[in-house]
Parts: C-alpha cells; sequence; structure tokens
C-alpha cells in the first residue's frame, strides 16, 4: 500500500463520515420542521378537502385562505391577539423601568445594606413559580383583579434574574464616565438616561426581546387569571378554540389560528436571531 | 469621597422600591404564606376560614389517587426525556460542529422550536398523532408503512399518551440543550485535538477521552435544569391533551396544583400548597443529588 492508496481511504472515510453526519443532522431538520410544514398545509386545505382525505395527503392543490377569514371571524381571535400585544407591550415596558432602576441602584448607587440586599435578591432567584403562584391568585382574587390587565400584568413585571443581568452589564461601563458626569454636574438619573441606557442598550434589547417571547407563550398565569373570554391571551385563546371553538371538528380553521399565532415570534426570531441565541444560551428560560 | 455620596443612601431605596415592592408582593410574602396556607386544615377561600392547623393537608394530598398518578406520570417523563433529551441533543451538537456548510441554516432551523408557543404547536402535535373516525392521523399513515396497526396517541392506551407526551417535550426542549452544547463544543480548545490526532487517536475515543470531559460541566448544567424543567411539565401536557387532565390520566404534579387552585375541580388552596412544597421537596432533593454526583463525575 503505498502513500497516495493511504490518503485516497482516508478521504473516502471522510467523506462517508459527512454524509452520514449531513443525513442526521437533516433527520433531526425534518422533525423539528414538519409540525411547522403541516400546519401551514392544513390551514390552507378547504374543510371538506380535509375531511376527506383517509389518507393525509402530503400536499394540496387548491390552497384557501377560506380558514383564515374564518379564525378571525368565527372566534375572537383578534381580539386574542390584540390583548397578547397590550399585554406584552406593557409588561415588557413596565418590566424595563423596574429592572432598569434596581440594577442602577446596585451597580452605581452606594447604600447601606447593599450587598445584603443583593444577596437576598439573588436568592429569590431559586424560587419556583409554582410555589408563589397560589397565594398570587388568592391575592389577585381578593383585590377583584381577575378579568383584568392589571391582575395580568403585575406578578410579572420584575425579574431578578434580569436585574442581575443588567446589573453587571453596567458595571462594565466605565467609572470616569460617572465621575466625569459628576464633575459636570450632572445628577444620576441624568446620568442614568443619558449615559448608561444608550451603551448598554443591546443587552436591554436582547432582554426585551425575551420578555417578549415569555409573554407571548405565557399561559398558567393568564389562564388562572382570565375566565372571561374578553381577556384570553392567545394561549388560552388557542386552548379555548381547541375546545368550543369552530365545532371541534374544523381542523383546518384551527391550524389557521396556530399560523397566525405563531407567525408573529418566528418572525421576531428570524429578525434577532443572534441576538435571541445569545440572549437565551447565557439565561434560557425553558427546557 | 463616602461623605460626599452620603446623601444618596435614600435615593437608591428610591430607585429600588419598584422592584422590591413588587417582589415583596409577589414573591416573598406568597413564599411564606404558601407555607402558612399548607398547615390551615379545612381552608375556604370564600369565608377564609380554617379550622385548625396540623399535617392534614399533606395526608391527604400524599393519599389521593389522582396525585399518586400524577407523581408517577412525571417521574416517568422526566425519567424517560431527560437522557434521551440530553444524549441526542450531544449527538446533534456533535455533528453540527464537525461540518462547517449550513450549520448556520440547521442553527436556524433547530432553535425554532423555542420560539413558538408550546400551546399552539402542541396542537399540531395532537392533531398529527391522533386517530379519528375520518382519519387514522399521520403518525398512523407512517406506522403503517412498516406494517403496524393503528393506534389512538391521543385518547388511546396510557403508553401511547406517554410516549407522544415524551417525544413532544424532547422536541420543546432541543434548542436549548443543543444552543448550550454546540457553544460549549466550540469552546474546547483545537490544540487538544490536535495533539491527539498526532498520535493517532480515534475519532470515537478522541469524543470520550477528550470532548466529553472537557464540556462536561455543561452537560451536568443541562441535567440539572432538565430535571428541574420536566418535573414541572405542564403547558405541553395542557397542549396535547387538554384541560381535563385526571380524566385522561396524564396530569403531572404541577397539573395536579393547578387543579386544586383552579377550574371544576378547584377551590383548595392549601391541598395546592401541600403539593406545590411537596413539588419543590422533590425538586431540591434531586438537584442536591445531581450536584453530589457532579462534584464527584464533572472534570474542571
Amino acid at each position: 500500500m503505498d502513500y497516495r492508496q493511504i490518503e485516497q481511504k482516508a478521504r473516502t472515510r471522510k467523506t462517508v463520515q459527512s454524509v452520514f453526519t449531513y443525513f442526521f443532522l437533516a433527520f433531526w431538520a425534518v422533525i423539528v420542521l414538519f409540525p411547522f410544514y403541516w400546519m401551514i398545509l392544513t390551514s390552507v386545505k378547504s374543510y371538506g378537502a380535509y375531511n376527506s382525505e383517509y389518507i393525509p395527503k402530503f400536499y394540496t392543490l387548491s390552497p384557501t385562505l377560506q380558514n383564515y377569514a374564518e379564525a378571525f371571524s368565527a372566534v375572537s381571535l383578534g381580539r386574542y391577539l390584540l390583548n397578547t400585544v397590550v399585554f406584552t407591550v406593557i409588561t415588557t415596558t413596565v418590566m424595563m423601568i423596574v429592572i432598569t432602576l434596581a440594577a442602577f441602584a446596585f451597580a452605581r448607587l452606594e447604600f447601606r445594606g447593599k450587598n445584603i440586599v443583593f444577596l437576598l435578591f439573588l436568592s429569590l432567584m431559586m424560587i419556583p413559580n409554582e410555589l408563589v403562584i397560589i397565594t398570587n391568585f388568592v391575592t389577585v382574587t381578593n383585590l377583584n383583579m381577575r378579568n383584568t390587565f392589571a391582575g395580568l400584568i403585575l406578578p410579572s413585571v420584575t425579574s431578578v434574574f434580569y436585574i442581575y443581568l443588567l446589573k453587571e452589564n453596567f458595571e462594565q461601563v466605565s467609572d470616569s464616565l460617572y465621575y466625569a458626569a459628576k464633575v459636570d454636574g450632572t445628577s444620576d438619573f441624568k446620568y442614568l438616561l443619558k449615559v448608561l441606557i444608550p451603551i448598554s442598550k443591546p443587552t436591554l434589547i436582547t432582554i426585551a426581546i425575551l420578555k417578549v417571547i415569555e409573554c407571548w407563550n405565557s399561559y398558567v398565569w393568564p389562564r388562572l387569571i382570565t375566565d372571561d373570554e374578553k381577556y384570553f391571551l392567545v394561549s388560552n385563546g388557542i386552548q379555548e378554540i381547541r375546545e368550543n371553538g369552530f365545532g371541534r371538528e374544523n381542523i383546518p380553521a384551527m391550524m389557521a389560528a396556530v399560523v397566525v399565532i405563531s407567525v408573529p415570534l418566528i418572525v421576531l426570531f428570524l429578525i434577532f436571531r443572534n441576538k435571541i441565541m445569545a440572549g437565551v444560551s447565557r439565561g434560557g428560560l425553558k427546557g | 469621597m463616602k461623605k460626599k455620596f452620603s446623601g444618596s443612601g435614600l435615593k437608591a431605596w428610591l430607585y429600588l422600591l419598584p422592584a422590591v415592592l413588587f417582589l415583596g408582593v409577589f414573591m416573598v410574602y406568597p413564599l411564606i404564606d404558601v407555607f402558612v396556607y399548607s398547615f390551615e386544615e379545612g381552608y375556604n377561600s370564600a369565608s377564609q376560614t380554617y379550622f385548625g392547623t396540623g399535617v392534614y393537608n399533606y395526608s391527604y394530598v400524599l393519599h389521593d389517587p389522582y396525585f399518586l398518578q400524577a407523581v408517577k406520570n412525571t417521574f416517568l417523563l422526566v425519567i424517560i426525556t431527560v437522557p434521551l433529551s440530553t444524549g441526542i441533543a450531544l449527538l446533534i451538537s456533535a455533528g453540527l460542529s464537525s461540518v462547517k456548510p449550513l450549520r448556520n441554516l440547521f442553527q436556524t432551523v433547530y432553535f425554532l422550536p423555542y420560539v413558538t408557543n408550546t400551546l399552539a404547536v402542541g396542537l399540531v402535535f395532537m392533531i398529527l398523532f391522533k386517530k379519528t373516525a375520518y382519519s387514522d392521523g399521520f403518525i398512523n399513515l407512517i406506522l403503517s408503512w412498516f406494517g403496524a396497526s393503528p393506534v389512538d396517541f391521543i385518547d388511546g392506551p396510557y403508553w401511547a399518551k406517554m410516549f407522544v407526551l415524551c417525544f413532544y417535550t424532547i422536541w420543546v426542549v432541543m434548542p436549548f440543550k443543543i444552543l448550550i452544547l454546540t457553544s460549549a463544543l466550540s469552546s474546547v480548545n483545537r490544540q487538544y485535538y490536535n495533539a491527539a490526532r498526532v498520535d493517532g487517536t480515534s475519532r470515537f475515543r478522541i469524543f470520550m477521552r477528550i470532548t466529553l470531559p472537557m464540556i462536561s460541566p455543561m452537560i451536568f448544567y443541562l441535567i440539572i435544569t432538565g430535571f428541574i424543567g420536566a418535573f414541572k411539565a405542564y403547558s405541553d401536557v395542557v397542549a396535547l391533551f387538554g384541560t381535563n387532565l385526571n380524566a385522561a390520566e396524564m396530569n403531572t404534579i404541577v397539573g395536579y396544583v393547578y387543579d386544586m387552585l383552579y377550574g371544576d375541580s378547584g377551590g383548595y388552596p392549601s391541598y395546592a400548597s401541600a403539593a406545590a412544597i411537596l413539588l419543590f421537596a422533590i425538586v431540591l432533593t434531586i438537584t442536591c443529588i445531581n450536584l453530589l454526583i457532579s462534584r464527584k463525575k464533572v472534570h474542571y
């Protein structure tokens, strides 16, 4: 066996290995993508066509948008979407304000007991939501805030983890900027607004996007706190549609609703792909 | 210097006030209160009265067949999905880091389930697996190619329902694991690989002896978070089987807590609290065991 043969053999082995790897990767990609394909496919099949297929077809030759029209007219999908947008925007905005203020206090201001308070904050990170949700449910019920946006929003406008993340980020900003601002007679608040926030914009955006994803998908708390359909968010809306909407059997219309609910986040993800993936790997919420 | 900023003590608290207020009302107080609830016997949420204190709530929950069913389901789910999903994620990440072209595309695709609404996509899974009078459904079509007879995975036998639940859970948790493992793999110093290759070490051996030990902290991190996450399974179960989980025999511990709290079988915050504390105790114990094992096994 000469050198050329050995090299040839190594090359063949490498090719076989990478073909196998690609095959495996493509296989998982199909498993991930197939449900998305199926939901889009089903959502453009007509009701009659779908129900006459005893053996499901993998394609359709006569796509229709009828189901989308029905999703918005037969059930209040539009209202669910609007509620979710309102909920998401307010929750995210309020949370950004709350955590920015808190992170600024921890990162830049001096006060007695700062370390102890910060330690207490951090220890709250270990508390699972399931443990506190019971009392929160009773609290919100007693305050007569069920079926209100206040009741939906208030418990989720702070996040110890994001305060921690932001504090770390604020601390990386050089001290000299702060002293320069102080010499110029800038107030702490103005320094936060004009210097710290613009510098930390990438982190702030990442946190905001992660919070938007969390809000858009939240299910448990909205389910506990709303039983009036007027205040349903998309997750509860889809559950309601599944159990009572469309006369139960209209699966193409159901899938149209699922597509409408899924698209906003997928678009958001495709735009901010790198930010979202970097943010999640720094502190994932699911999984 | 210190004197100059002495006036800022009060100001700092002002900045902290909103966070402290919200955390106090919605986290610290509830945390204390949940223990109080769990020991108050016969609590009535309408009149807010109770007979006495004791451990009756715990004993009720521990003897409730629905709770035992939920514990069984949850443990099965955890034992099946955590090792499987971590293992598959490891394979996929290893595959991803060994190829160059299309890697970004694959990574983007693999991450998609993370940004989708669990309830909405769960509905798609339900339709793929469900057998109705009009159609056996997609999965049964695939199964029939291999000569298997159709099974109703959504309303059928217990093992079939458990299979769908595990499958969907793995599908949902995979993005996070792949993301973490891929970045862990890319941070392994290339020099180790080059040294091993000079020595003529086989790929498999390199993986077992270099890659795995180098990324073992991240694997253990994923196992621990995976355990915690799987123990709290709820919304994916609802997505597949609907809200009446007790009837479907597919309830989880978290589902049991919420059912006790609210809905047709609800109105018992004391039982819910006892069940939630039991869950917390289980998760805490398992996390501690995991940490103990990882201290022995993980290479830092």
